[in-house]
């Protein structure tokens, strides 16, 4: 009896009854100087071949900004001052992460299935064992949360997804000023009673433009270049400025 | 108007950057100094991180000392032969206080070493200038006599005597090594120049001439903190000229007021106020030691380097 149903639901994969048809406002965030963060707006439409089901759809909307290796660590009182103690690696993180849903996180996606496709922040987080010193590990990766969602690194944005009859959905997601480049992952669900039924991704490229982009490319594959640059840059800037203030008193 | 610094990888408002730059040129203009202590405590405070804070302070000094140390050496008051030999001092310190940086950073210590750093030479220089210029003041309302500093102390019986023809001087090359070695680890450590501990110790300790100590001071400064900003853009990457140019052009305007203020004011006064400052700065530094932090934990990339 239970293989038969596995069989059926292998059978009943493929036949996706409900799929996503997709729109960003941008698909590529520029990081200019001025660059003061940026909204991006998802939306899109449930194209179907069935009638509506019953159960209500929800829609889960996640993008994950590049992962990367971290170490948090804690301060403790060492001889009267407050100084770094215990230190916990962090196998990957994203440098920023947000959800947005329909409705709230356990209603619209089970444990199961969170667990499968990594959704909520802290599932985005990979953390493989920490050092036998350390007892309370868990403590550094919920300060990693807490410290990332104070700055609008991690945003869980419960609700926020608009689903209008069933098919049509959007939502806006605030991309702070401090984003760091790369591929921001945007992965999008539906679910109904906490299963996913349908999913989708896409990319949403964030790159340094510009001036930006060319100081830091310098800075990071000839250093010595961009040093002697600086240098030259930041004597320049300072003579000219203090020759241009001299010439504004002679002249005034 | 927010600006995006690209290697800090921070938005900051570019009216806060140039504002800060200002104030440090005017304490600077007024007081003489170069104002690196004063800057890179500041930026801290405004959410650069150490690392960066140092390393742009840096390359913000060589800048800033640039025209100085051309009017001095227009004037001749540069002891190039006591400028090298400090140079050669201050290279192996600032290599010597890079790599003990990068040693820290890895360890995640660096931010308490910077800070204690500060602290401990922020505080006592302020102490020692409140004290010294408190006397001066009391001194000169008595009118009594200045007391005369000795010609002759342990300087002077050091093996590897060499003569420094500018400075008048025939003395070993020990203490001036010394001296730039020492200075050489402050700029690679805190982002300083040194000005603050090499002018008094080529007075007091070297005994050079007042009127060639400003120059060659300039003279080491501009060498050693050049070769820390490049040592840090090689080794850390944390050299943000976006940030540096705007603080210079905040701080040479600044510098202007400051020089037209300070002109008129009496030294001792300036001597207080200045230590007054040195103070408050060590003491906001020494409380965010002592007082718990309200997040104790921090995230930093892994790897360090």
């Amino acid at each position: 009896m239970l293989r038969l149903a596995l069989l059926l639901c292998l059978v009943a994969l493929p036949l996706r009854a409900e799929d996503i048809v997709l729109g960003l406002s941008s698909d590529r965030v520029r990081i200019t100087a001025t660059f003061e963060g940026s909204e991006i707006l998802v939306f899109g439409a449930i194209k179907r071949e069935a009638p509506i089901p019953e159960e209500p759809l929800d829609v889960v909307v996640a993008i994950a900004g590049p992962s990367k290796p971290l170490v948090v660590r804690r301060k403790e009182r060492v001889l009267g001052i407050w100084a770094n103690t215990d230190a916990v690696g962090i196998d990957s993180a994203p440098s920023f992460y947000a959800v947005a849903t329909t409705g709230p996180m356990e209603q619209v996606l089970s444990n199961v299935e969170d667990l499968r496709h990594k959704v909520s922040i802290g599932r985005a987080i990979r953390s493989v064992g920490a050092p036998g010193n350390v007892a309370d590990a868990q403590a550094f990766t919920e300060a990693l949360i807490r410290i990332r969602r104070n700055n609008g690194a991690y945003q869980m944005l419960e609700g926020e997804v608009v689903l209008d009859e069933q098919t049509l959905f959007r939502t806006e997601i605030g991309l702070p000023a401090n984003l760091t480049e790369g591929e921001y992952q945007t992965r999008i669900f539906l679910t109904r009673g906490g299963n996913v039924i349908s999913q989708f991704e896409t990319v949403i490229d964030v790159r340094k433009v510009g001036l930006e982009r060319w100081l830091y490319t310098l800075s990071r594959q000839q250093p010595l270049a961009y040093g002697l640059l600086s240098l030259a840059i930041a004597i320049a800037a300072g003579w000219g400025a203090s020759a241009a203030f001299r010439m504004l008193r002679q002249g005034g | 108007m927010q600006i995006y610094l690209p290697i800090a990888e921070v938005s900051v408002n570019a009216f806060l950057l140039l504002g800060l730059g200002g104030l440090v040129g005017v304490l600077s203009g007024m007081f003489g100094v170069g104002g690196g202590f004063l800057m890179t405590p500041l930026l801290f405070f405004i959410g650069v991180s150490p690392a960066v804070a140092v390393a742009t302070g840096a390359a913000q000094i060589v800048a800033s000392s640039f025209s100085g140390l051309l009017a001095h050496l227009r004037k001749k008051t540069v002891d190039l032969r006591m400028g090298t030999v400090l140079l050669i001092g201050g290279l192996a310190g600032a290599g010597a206080g890079v790599f003990v940086f990068n040693y820290l950073k890895s360890l995640g210590q660096v931010d308490l070493l910077v800070t204690l750093c500060y602290v401990v030479f922020l505080g006592v220089i302020g102490a020692m200038m409140l004290i010294e210029s408190l006397r001066a003041i009391r001194r000169a309302r008595k009118g009594g006599p200045i007391s005369r500093r000795k010609k002759h102390n342990w300087v002077h019986g050091l093996p590897m005597k060499m003569r420094f023809r500018t400075s008048g001087l025939y003395i070993s090359v020990i203490p001036p090594l010394l001296v730039g070695l020492a200075v050489g680890v402050l700029a690679a450590i805190m982002g300083v120049g040194g000005g603050f501990i090499m002018v008094p110790a080529m007075i007091y300790l070297l005994g050079m001439p007042t009127k060639v100590v400003v120059g060659t001071s300039l003279f080491q400064i501009i060498f050693v903190t050049a070769f820390t900003t490049l040592l840090h853009a090689t080794t850390n990457f944390t050299v943000d000229i976006a940030l540096a140019v705007m603080l210079l052009v905040g701080g040479v305007i600044g510098a202007q007021f400051g020089t037209q203020i300070g002109m008129r004011m009496k030294a001792e006064q300036l001597r207080v106020l200045l230590a007054l400052m040195v103070l408050t700065v060590c003491s906001k530094l020494a409380l965010d030691l002592l007082i718990e932090p309200s997040e104790l934990y921090s995230i930093t990339a892994a790897g360090g380097l």
